[in-house]
């Protein structure tokens, strides 16, 4: 009973020992080399693991994991349970708000959130690869800014402001795709990022980094 | 001349021309020279009627230059011009509308082919319509495949994106952030000194079909975005000692360099897919033509219950034809651009046209 598939895992729901609980399938994708597909399938299956658990040791909520099964390629991990995506939740918010200040002022406290987290992941040396509105959960009633990060599949652990810069670019342009005339709210969450980062030189420079990257899609020198 | 602003491009002006409206069917021809092919097509509503092209070959080890391509495609220019209205059978005064590319490009090469196309417009006394290069791409695919709302995959030698339309414009869903997937394979064959001969790529192609062993490489993919630098790099530097030492064959490195870079694109192009609920994917551009490329999209596409669409070298490749049916599509929601703005620029995003002509 597979609820949800996605790129590249299915997901399913059951229960651990009693506890709500979601299996996380990693299915052999055929197109690619079956030594590359093992390959990144474990790969990506101990990045996971790995940067959750480093997460919830620097203070940022992430569903536990239960267990790891590399036969079957699968996490079972606790079920969050009664959550909406930042996507869903920043799509309520839009379409039931006709008027942007307003959805911008509306956003604004989980804009803060998001920076915050992601300051702290960024601390630690914690690079999620793959952050988009839909990898973030929201627990509960959505105004109690209960934030969970998920799918760390993409993950890494490095130092290097390039790799956190690259880190926000992901997102920025995720946020920028998938929900139109969001650029207050996503930097909001690049205010509440510099402002909670403890070593301002730090976060100067991955913030001018940013800016580097930012014109390096759109300047790049090119040959039709 | 080369560098107009963005922003003076989206101003550009819109005319609601009314003999547009008639029904008499319209005939528009395409100028492309932005890269190292000179292409000039003849399109007439939907169906291409004439689309030759002539290629700057470089010799083996050696990309081409700016100021050489150029030339190339001023010596070029009339006889390709010729062929395509002999073989459309189409005299000047039945076309309606002489469109080129704009951007994005190399300068010279885009300039040579600009004037070109500037010149009978003002000798048959047309409009003419500036064309964003990549969108021509796009536009192509979806006729000659008939995708209709399709997420698309554009690889060549200077760009590597993934797009889906929504509201009135090709968003970037992913892309590169560094260099070309095709400037990657292209380079890599410089290294082995394959030939340019009918393209690098199309070389590779072939050696990696004898291609046994693979070897892992960088795999980067961040997000929808992929990089190629770092793989380039490490190949660049591997390979000389790997084929010396006779551990890896050069078939054995194409094989494995294509297997790479090639899951890289589709594991983007799947998320895009994924997060825009798509079930078509279209490939366009040069290394578009790929057969390996295609196999292994259709397989992933197969999976999902998505239906692949793709071209072949003809149109694939960068061609007149492609800049002729944009500017068709354009030209039909009444846009035409003023001769004083029939300017090049090296850079011209694809999500900087506004696109008039779909709902």
């Amino acid at each position: 009973m597979a609820v949800l598939q996605g790129a590249e895992a299915k997901l399913y729901v059951g229960d651990f020992y009693g506890r709500p609980c979601i299996m996380k399938e990693r299915f052999v994708k055929n197109y690619r080399h079956p030594t590359l597909d093992k390959a990144l399938t474990n790969q990506r299956i101990k990045s996971e693991v790995r940067a959750n658990l480093r997460c919830k040791i620097s203070g940022i909520q992430t569903p536990t994991i239960f267990m790891v099964n590399f036969e079957t390629n699968s996490i079972y991990m606790e079920e969050i349970q009664d959550a909406v995506t930042v996507r869903q939740h920043i799509n309520t918010v839009q379409a039931s708000e006709p008027n942007l200040s307003s959805v911008c002022e509306q956003l604004k406290p989980l804009a803060e959130v998001i920076g915050q987290t992601l300051a702290k992941m960024h601390t630690n040396n914690i690079i999620h690869g793959d952050l988009t509105t839909s990898n973030m959960l929201l627990e509960g009633d959505p105004k109690d800014l209960s934030l969970f990060l998920i799918d760390f599949g993409l993950s890494s652990f490095e130092a290097s402001a390039e790799d956190k810069g690259v880190d926000l670019y992901v997102l920025e342009r995720a946020f920028l795709s998938s929900h139109p005339n969001s650029q207050d709210v996503f930097d909001c969450i690049l205010a509440a990022y510099k402002n909670q980062m403890k070593d301002k030189s730090a976060s100067k420079e991955i913030l001018s980094k940013l800016d580097e990257i930012r014109l390096r899609g759109r300047k790049r020198t090119m040959v039709g | 001349m080369l560098a107009l602003a963005a922003n003076q491009w989206k101003a550009h002006l819109r005319l609601n021309l009314s003999f547009v409206k008639t029904t008499r069917m319209v005939i528009a021809i395409g100028f492309e020279g932005s890269a190292n092919k000179l292409g000039i097509g003849i399109i007439k509503d939907g169906e291409v009627l004439s689309n030759p092209r002539h290629t700057y070959i470089t010799p083996p080890g050696q990309g081409f230059l700016p100021k050489d391509t150029a030339k190339h495609h001023r010596e070029h220019a009339l006889s390709v011009l010729k062929a395509a209205l002999e073989e459309a059978n189409v005299k000047p005064e039945e076309i309606d509308v002489v469109c080129y590319t704009k951007g994005p490009g190399m300068g010279a090469p885009l300039v040579s082919t600009a004037l070109v196309a500037r010149t009978v417009a003002q000798l048959w006394k047309k409009p003419i319509v500036a064309v964003n290069h990549c969108i021509g791409h796009i536009e192509m695919g979806r006729l000659i495949t008939g995708a209709q709302n399709p997420t698309v995959l554009y690889v060549s030698g200077g760009n590597t994106q993934v797009i889906a339309y929504s509201d009135r414009c090709y968003r970037i869903f992913g892309e590169t952030i560094d260099i070309a997937v095709g400037n990657c394979l292209d380079r890599f064959a410089r290294v082995l000194k394959l030939s340019n001969d009918p393209s690098p790529g199309y070389n590779i192609e072939q050696l990696a079909k004898k291609g046994k062993q693979y070897l892992e490489m960088p795999y980067v993919v961040k997000g929808m975005d992929v990089s190629f630098s770092g793989l380039l790099s490490y190949i660049e530097e591997k390979a000389p000692k790997l084929i010396e030492s006779g551990a890896y064959t050069p078939e054995d490195l194409c094989f494995s360099l294509q297997e790479t870079v090639f899951a890289m694109l589709i594991e983007i192009t799947e998320r895009a897919m994924a997060h825009c609920d798509s079930n078509e994917v279209l490939i366009v551009g040069g290394v578009g033509c790929n057969k390996r490329l295609q196999e292994m999209m259709g397989i992933m596409a197969s999976e999902r219950g998505a239906t692949l669409y793709a071209t072949d070298e003809r149109f694939c490749i960068d061609n007149g034809a492609m800049i002729a049916q944009a500017g068709w599509e354009m030209y039909r929601t009444g846009v035409v651009t003023p001769l004083k703005e029939t300017t090049c620029t090296q850079r011209f995003r694809t999500d900087e046209v506004e696109v008039t002509w779909r709902s």
